[in-house]
This record gives structure tokens, sequence and C-alpha cells, in this order.
């Protein structure tokens, strides 16, 4: 067994490694899996602050995937169109500037997940997975329906959109940038989860009648909760858009919502690093068996149900063992 | 005269033909211990929840402070100062003894809007718990998981949680459980000193804590206080003695 905090950075330095070593042996196809990797442990890593933390088992979080999707297919759309993305009460024009389409995608997502947050947390066990996943489910079937933005067939994108001082296109560049988001937003789940906030929410999720009887309001707690995880995943969601230069209603389906959940379960809930643990196995699984057979989620399934089965912590909880109570 | 800390008012709740609480009018005076004994299912714990408003009475009021508070809930009430420990342990079974204390601690500042700075950090925030658990002699378990405890731990740790809060009124449904002779002596020698803090309304089956314990003792069956007065006068008490105690007391 090595300690977690080890195979936390262990994890990080192989994903590092990786992409680093197919830019000197020209291999950019895998720096674009590395980096597919890294935006689905982002997307995770947000429902693991609802989910882990929180206990909130939120099959919707696709919602705000695509939404993050969405707000950089539209802006960056509109920039490329050359048309304002709307005139009246006040002129809004599209941008291919990343920092802000991040903006505006953790706004979008965090009002959404704030007013999804609010009527679902009146309901608790399987109707909160069953309204969130409603909530997902309307924004799909929005998203087919909204012709103005390519309707079922979705956006293409003709170019990365920008950073400053750095040229997007050049795949490890755009996985440095995936990279580095990640790692600053570990670093604050980390601090989150240690912080009097992750302590109350922590004890929300297990004794809520405790958290209330101190003075605390576990349903508001839960719902910041909600909404820090959906500004996460929403920010996944542009940066996923910006990887495939292409949005689609695919980026709100159930199966993305519960991918994200699969990540989270294969590499260990409530676990730092497991939603980059799960989302790294998960793409290498989609890579070489998906190259064997189109039926490769059979395998993917078995492993699941060996994780369930034998693993209740997923991967980081087979190798570094039971978390520790706090130092 | 002084007024009493926390008091129920002619308080009714029924479970369908069952009256739980039936026209229940108890106070908590400052610097008392007001012990609460009654049979199982007598409906004890029925009235706390309502005192603490984790249920809504049918009909009656409670004050706090002089205050009614009967249509707020646990939160508020908590805030206004009741420190309540359950009967049956509510506590975050999967995170430390210690981390228990701190969310206490963290009620007691009322505010859990803090992001960044690691708990353990804070040093007015630990030093709070810490004292908290050496005062219930769990000072030793701080690092231990909670579900580890044993049941009599779980207690302590109950009251100790509460003693962060620094309530007004202390609230507790039978603190001494599961605790064991030893434990329940030390318990008692510490809520005789506690008294001083806060008051405590305090339910409880161990007769000898409470006959070492109470100022006041109401005596509760099937929902209804049939009488209210000093360990003496309980103890020689005709309608107790048939109701309740039996012939063995
Ligand atoms: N939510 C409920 N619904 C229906 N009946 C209830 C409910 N809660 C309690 N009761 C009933 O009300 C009565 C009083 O219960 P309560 O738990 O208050 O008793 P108690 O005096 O605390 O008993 P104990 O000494 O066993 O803790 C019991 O008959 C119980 O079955
Ligand atoms: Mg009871």
């Amino acid at each position: 067994m090595i300690r977690e905090r080890t195979l936390n950075g262990l994890v990080l330095v192989l994903l590092l490694a990786v992409p680093l070593w197919a830019m000197f042996n020209d291999q950019p196809f895998t720096i674009t899996l590395a980096t597919r990797a890294v935006i689905f442990a982002l997307a995770a890593v947000g429902l693991n602050i609802a989910l882990g933390l929180g206990g909130l088992v939120s099959l919707g979080h696709a919602a705000f995937f695509g939404i993050g999707g969405y707000a950089m297919g539209i802006l960056a759309h509109h920039a490329q169109t050359y048309t304002p993305v709307m005139e009246l009460p006040f002129l809004i024009e599209g941008t291919k500037s990343m920092p802000v389409i991040w903006l505006v995608a953790m706004v979008t997502s965090g009002i959404a997940a704030f007013l999804i947050g609010i009527l679902s947390l009146r309901t608790a066990g399987v109707y909160f997975i069953m309204i969130t996943l409603a909530f997902g489910q309307m924004f799909y079937f929005f998203s087919i329906s909204w012709a103005a933005y390519g309707g079922e067939d979705g956006l293409l994108i003709y170019v990365r959109n920008d950073f400053p001082g750095l040229n997007t296109l050049v795949p490890i560049n755009f996985f440095a940038i995936c990279f580095t988001i990640l790692c600053l937003v570990l670093l604050l789940n980390g601090l989150l989860a240690r912080s009097p906030f992750g302590l109350a929410l922590n004890a929300a999720r297990q004794a809520p009648q405790r958290v209330q009887t101190v003075g605390l309001d576990p349903q508001r707690l839960k719902l910041v909760a909600f909404v820090i995880s959906g500004v996460i995943t929403g920010l996944a969601g542009a940066l996923f858009a910006d990887l495939n230069r292409f949005v689609s209603p695919t980026m709100f389906s159930w199966q993305m919502s519960g991918e994200i959940m699969i990540f989270i379960i294969l590499g260990g809930n409530a676990r730092l690093c497991g939603p980059v643990v799960g989302a790294v196995v998960f793409v290498m699984l989609e890579h070489f068996l998906g190259g064997l057979s189109e039926y490769w989620h059979i395998y993917l399934g078995a492993l699941l149900l060996l994780v369930v089965f034998f693993a209740r912590g997923g991967l980081v909880g087979l190798i570094a063992g039971r978390e520790v109570a706090h130092d | 005269m002084t007024e009493p800390i926390l008091a129920t008012h002619s308080l009714q709740k029924s479970f369908g033909a069952l009256m739980a609480t039936d026209d229940i009018s108890i106070d908590l005076y400052p610097g008392e211990i007001h012990a609460v004994i009654g049979p199982n299912g007598a409906g004890k714990s029925t009235l706390i929840a309502q005192i603490c408003g984790g249920l809504k009475p049918d009909a009656g009021r409670v004050e706090l402070l002089g205050k009614d508070v009967t249509l707020t809930n646990t939160l508020t009430r908590a805030k206004a100062g009741i420190g309540r420990t359950f009967q049956i342990s509510a506590l975050a079974m999967e995170d430390t003894v210690l981390q228990n204390v701190l969310l206490g601690a963290v009620g007691d500042i009322g505010s859990p809007w803090r992001f960044l700075r690691p708990v353990l950090n804070d040093g007015s925030l630990r030093s709070k718990a810490a004292d908290a658990l050496k005062r219930v002699g769990l000072q030793d378990h701080a690092a231990t998981r909670t579900s580890d405890l044993s049941h009599g731990q779980r207690r302590q740790l109950e009251v100790a949680v509460a003693l962060t809060l620094k309530p007004k009124a202390f609230v507790m449904d039978e603190p001494m459980a599961g605790l064991g002779a030893e434990g329940s002596k030390t318990l008692t020698g510490f809520l005789d000193g506690l008294r001083e803090e806060a008051p405590i309304l305090l339910v409880e089956h161990d007769m000898d804590a409470v006959f070492a314990l109470a100022d006041r003792i109401s005596v509760l069956v099937y929902g209804k206080i049939i009488e209210t007065g000093t360990v003496d006068q309980i103890k020689s008490s005709k309608a107790v003695r048939e109701a309740y105690l039996g012939g063995d007391a």
C-alpha cells in the first residue's frame, strides 16, 4: 500500500509524462487522448465535489458539461461568422478568447446549477437522481431543437480558440492549458475538503440532523457544493468543445452524465484523484478496446462490476487503502 | 422572580390515535437540572423533538428566553441557544472525533463559508474543540474514527459537540445510556458542574444519576406529566410510585 498523496503525485506525473513523450516522438494523437482524459477528469472532479463530499448523486451533470460546451460553441460561432450573439437590449459579440469563454461557461453553468440545485435539493435519494436526470434531458432536447445552433447536428468551430501568448493549435500547448487547470482545480478541491466548509458539507452528507443542531443549514451547504460542482464541470465542457472544435447535443446526453459518474466510481468516490484515475482508465479502455471491438462497453461493464464488488474505494482505494483519518 | 430559560405551554402531539404528548407544560430555570423520567414509550423523546424543533406540535407553545419559537425550525433554535444531544447518536461516523467537535466549533462561529483555509490550521477552532473534548474526557481519542468509538464514548462526544456551542440551555436525551457504572459516574460529576454554565433538561433512565443531579424531576407517563417536584417529593409521591416507580423505589 502506498499513501494516497504519493499515488496522486504519481498519477499526475504520469499524466504529464505521456504527452511529453508523445511530443518528442511525434505522436500528436496520443497528446489528444491525454487531453481528453484530462478534460474528462476535470468534469468528474466537479461532480466529485457534489457526490463525494456532499453525497449528491447527480445524474444530470451533463447539463453543465453541455452548457460549458455550448458557451464555447455559441461565442466562437458568432466570432467566426462575424455576427453578434445579440443586439438588443445590448450588444453581445462572439469571441475567440479562451479566458472569456471559460468565464461565460462557468457563470452560466453556475447559474444553472443554482436553479437546478434549489429545485432538486427539495428531494433526496432516488428522487434526487431522477430530477437531476430530468433536468439534463431537458437541456438535451432543448439543444436538439435549437436550430440556430445546429440542432441535432451541433456546431462546428473551424479554428481552436485563442489563449494569450500560446499557440493553441499545437497539441501540447492545449494539453498544458487543460492540465494546468486540472491541477489548480485539484488543489482547490483539496483545500475545500479540509476547510470548515468541507467539514460541514461532509457532516451534512452523513448526519444532516447533527449539522442543524449546531446551527448550520445542511441544504444550503449542499446547494453551494452543487454550484461549485456545476461550475467546474461547465469549465470542463468548454475545454472539451475546444478540444473537438465541435459541440453537439451529445454533450447533454444522459450517457454523458453516466460516464462522468463512471469515472468517479472507477477511480474512487470522494478520493481527490479518483476521478482522474477513472477518466484515464476510461479513455485507455475506449482507445485500446474500442479499436478491437465496437462493443468495448462490455469490458467496461465487467470492470465496473469488479470495482463495485471488490474495491468499494475504486482503484485509488485498492492501491492506497482506506482513507487515513485526518492527521 | 427569574424568567425560565426554556418553557413549553400545553404542548400537544399525537401520532394517529396515540397521544404522545398530552398537554405538557414544563420549564427550565437558570442554574438547574430538570430531569424528565418515565417508562419506555412515555413520550420523552417526542417532547424533546418538539422543544428542539424537529417535530411540530399539534397545539401549544415553546418559549426560549421568553420568545415564542414554536414556529421556528431546528436550525433557528440551535442558533438561539438550544444545545441538544440525541438519544440515538447523530454523528458523522466516518469522520474523526476531533472533526465532529470541530463541526460544533464551526457552528459556534456561525459561518461555514470559509473555503480555503484548512480547519485544522485554525487555532481558535482547534482549541475550542480540544477544550470540549478534554472536558468530557475524550482528549485521547481525538484522532479516532467516530465509528470506532464505543457506544458510551459516542454519548460523551454528543455532549462535547453541544459544549462547543455554548448554549443557553442543554437538552439531553439519555446521555448516560450505555456508559457503564464508571462512565455514568464521571458524566454525573461533569453535568453537576455544567448546570452553572447553562441549565439542563435531562431525560434519563439512570435513576442514580437522576437522584444525584436533579433539582426538579418531572414524571412523564403515557404522554402526561403526572408529577413535578424535588427528588424527595418524587420519591415519596404515591402517584408516581403507583404509576411508575412501582415497589422498588
Ligand atoms: N414518528 C412517530 N410516529 C408514530 N409514533 C411515534 C413516532 N415517534 C414516536 N412514536 C410513539 O410515540 C410514543 C412515545 O415515543 P418516544 O420515543 O417519545 O418515547 P420515549 O419516552 O422517548 O421512550 P424511550 O424511553 O424508549 O426512549 C411511543 O409509543 C412511540 O412508539
Ligand atoms: Mg426516547
